[in-house]
């Protein structure tokens, strides 16, 4: 068998998910190829090429993919990828986007979001919200298969030795344009891939008091994120939502804050190790997944919080 | 302009979902069932783009059971002008509903395809962008915001760390996400009205496709449930647990 995994990458560094999802090659078992395409990717394609687990790494370097447009990536990877046993990516908002055009080019099924590979043609993927988790069997010569970074460990970044090479494929369908694009800047570290998580939700009241939690994040090395209540509501913006429908996260450690626990939220971290929800509705369903409980005014609790932390970090 | 909506009939999303005791699915039966959420927001904009008068006609299409007319006359009633149904009582995967959804795209030559991200059953994400590929087409995908400008659409998307806008040219693909648009409720009197707007069935075999699942489902299951922990009784034994019992800080 051999495997094409699709780098995520921003044009500036190789994302921690591609080594998530070469962990998921890695269970199915086969050589490894990692395609990074995007505009100006040489450090990139370097950076892949150390992954532990890789056997070679394609560059397609071009302005057609410097804004990962699905139309374009599409046929790429339709391209690139038809000889390969299996085409996988990550299931972050790029891959969600390129991966079921492939899959429809090349008249196979996807297999979406998978947590779990059982061999080279069964996978595991929740479906309903993670309300259910299915078992599925892919009947297609290729398989195309986007991964849940948070169901498998990244292989080791360093220590690998791939060959590169430059493929001088160029797939411009013409059909659509970059236009612009509003990225929310921050010094913390990723909300996907965090090891610490803190997250408020509609008790947080508005937006200004997440700095609260922003005070307490910094302190720790934490992502912060938000419920859907509290994204709805205009607190903050959208790529802070953590949810079904949001990011799906599984920290060291989540901190939930002023969040009730709908099963939408639950849905998107319950697979954290630990988790504590601060809440002062006793009743709330988050605390029938937190580890530590504290039922008291966020209001309070947050700043002393914020002191104890001091004390023992 | 024609604009073209598809919508799937899901259980209800606020109906507690239950895998089968013999773990062969979800037990659908007896169970509350709707217009997907992310269909009703993509009907939502169709009509939106109606009142601004950029859009000419809505026809609104759905594929399934005999039952699913029911959500295409919840289309009608919120503004949709004319409905398709196809009817299959078989399971529809998301390359099959691309292909059924082309054929359609191939007869009525809408402008504008929308559809929701994703349905809250199978959770894929998949028809939308499959049906863009195979119709040759672009696509808009977890749009915030749809601006129709001349021969083109600008569509502002939802992508991991913020917003990010890609004009298409027209006929394109949009999928909808949660912060398009808030979808109205149905008037009693648009219900009753809708009634009477027209509605063709057709079958996967009318429009020459073939319905042949290639992914085959062994089993679902539960999740596996996580444990209430302990309540502490402040903050500092709070901070006192994580550092020396869950050793995460």
């Amino acid at each position: 068998m051999s495997i094409l995994v699709i780098a995520e990458h921003d044009n500036s560094s190789l994302k921690q998910a591609t080594l998530n999802v070469v962990a998921a090659a890695k269970a199915i078992g086969g050589d490894i190829d990692v395609l990074v395409a995007g505009e100006n990717v040489g450090a990139i394609a370097e950076a892949a090429a150390k992954a532990e687990g890789v056997n070679k790494v394609l560059v397609a370097d071009n302005a057609a993919y410097g804004h990962f447009l699905a139309e374009n990536l599409g046929e790429l990877v339709a391209e690139v990828g038809k000889n390969y046993s299996h085409i996988l990516t990550s299931a972050g908002t790029t891959g969600k986007d390129f991966m079921p055009r492939v899959a429809a080019l090349l008249d196979v099924a996807q297999v979406s979001d998978i947590i779990r590979v059982e061999s080279a043609d069964t996978f595991v993927r929740p479906i309903y919200a993670g309300n259910a988790i299915a078992t599925v069997k892919a009947s297609d010569s290729i398989k195309v298969i986007t991964v849940r970074p948070t169901g498998f460990d990244p292989v080791a970044a360093e220590g690998g030795s791939a060959s590169v090479e430059q493929l001088d494929v160029v797939k411009d369908a013409g059909l659509s344009s970059f236009v612009g694009e509003e990225k929310a800047k921050s010094d913390r570290p990723d909300l996907a891939s965090a090891g610490i998580v803190i997250s408020g939700g509609r008790g947080m009241q508005n937006g200004d008091n997440f700095k609260m939690l922003e005070q307490v994040a910094d302190l720790m090395g934490a992502a912060v994120g938000a419920s859907r209540a509290a994204v709805d509501a205009g607190f903050v913006p959208n790529d802070m939502q953590v949810g079904q429908t949001g990011k799906i996260v599984a920290p060291q450690l989540y901190v939930a804050v002023g969040i009730s626990g709908a099963i939408q939220h639950l849905a998107g971290m319950s697979d954290s190790k630990v988790i504590v929800a601060i809440n002062k509705d006793e009743e709330a369903p988050i605390f029938q997944v937190a580890d530590y409980g504290l039922v008291a005014d966020l209001f309070e609790a947050v700043p002393q919080l914020e002191e104890e932390l001091k004390k023992v970090l | 302009m024609k604009v073209l909506v598809a919508v799937k009939r899901v259980i209800d999303y606020n109906v507690k979902v239950r895998v089968k005791p013999d773990n062969t699915g979800v037990d659908l039966a007896n169970v509350k069932m709707a217009m997907n959420p992310f269909c009703e927001i993509a009907v939502e904009e169709a009509v939106r783009l109606k009142e601004k008068g950029v859009a000419s006609e809505i026809v609104v299409v759905s594929i399934g059971p005999k039952a699913a007319q029911e959500q295409i006359r919840t289309a009608l009633a919120l503004g949709a002008d004319r409905g398709i149904h196809i009817e299959t009582d078989e399971e529809v995967q998301s390359l099959e509903a691309a292909k059924l959804l082309k054929a359609v795209v191939e007869k009525e030559e809408p402008k504008l395809v929308i559809l929701g991200k994703q349905s809250i059953d199978s959770d894929n994400n998949q028809t939308g962008q499959m049906l863009a590929a195979l119709t040759g087409m672009g696509q808009g995908t977890f749009a915030s915001e749809v601006v129709v400008e001349g021969d083109k659409v600008n569509v502002t998307r939802e992508v991991d760390g913020g917003l990010m806008t890609v004009a298409l040219n027209l006929p394109a693909v949009v999928t909808t996400d949660l912060r398009l648009n808030e979808p109205r409720y149905a008037s009693l009197p648009n219900i009753m009205k809708a009634k009477k707007k027209p509605l063709d069935a057709m079958s996967p075999a009318d429009l020459g496709v073939e319905i042949a699942p290639r992914l085959s489902t062994l089993k679902v299951e539960a999740p596996a449930s996580r444990q209430a922990g302990i309540k502490v009784a402040d903050v500092a034994e709070l901070v006192d647990k994580l550092k020396n019992e869950a050793k995460v800080i």
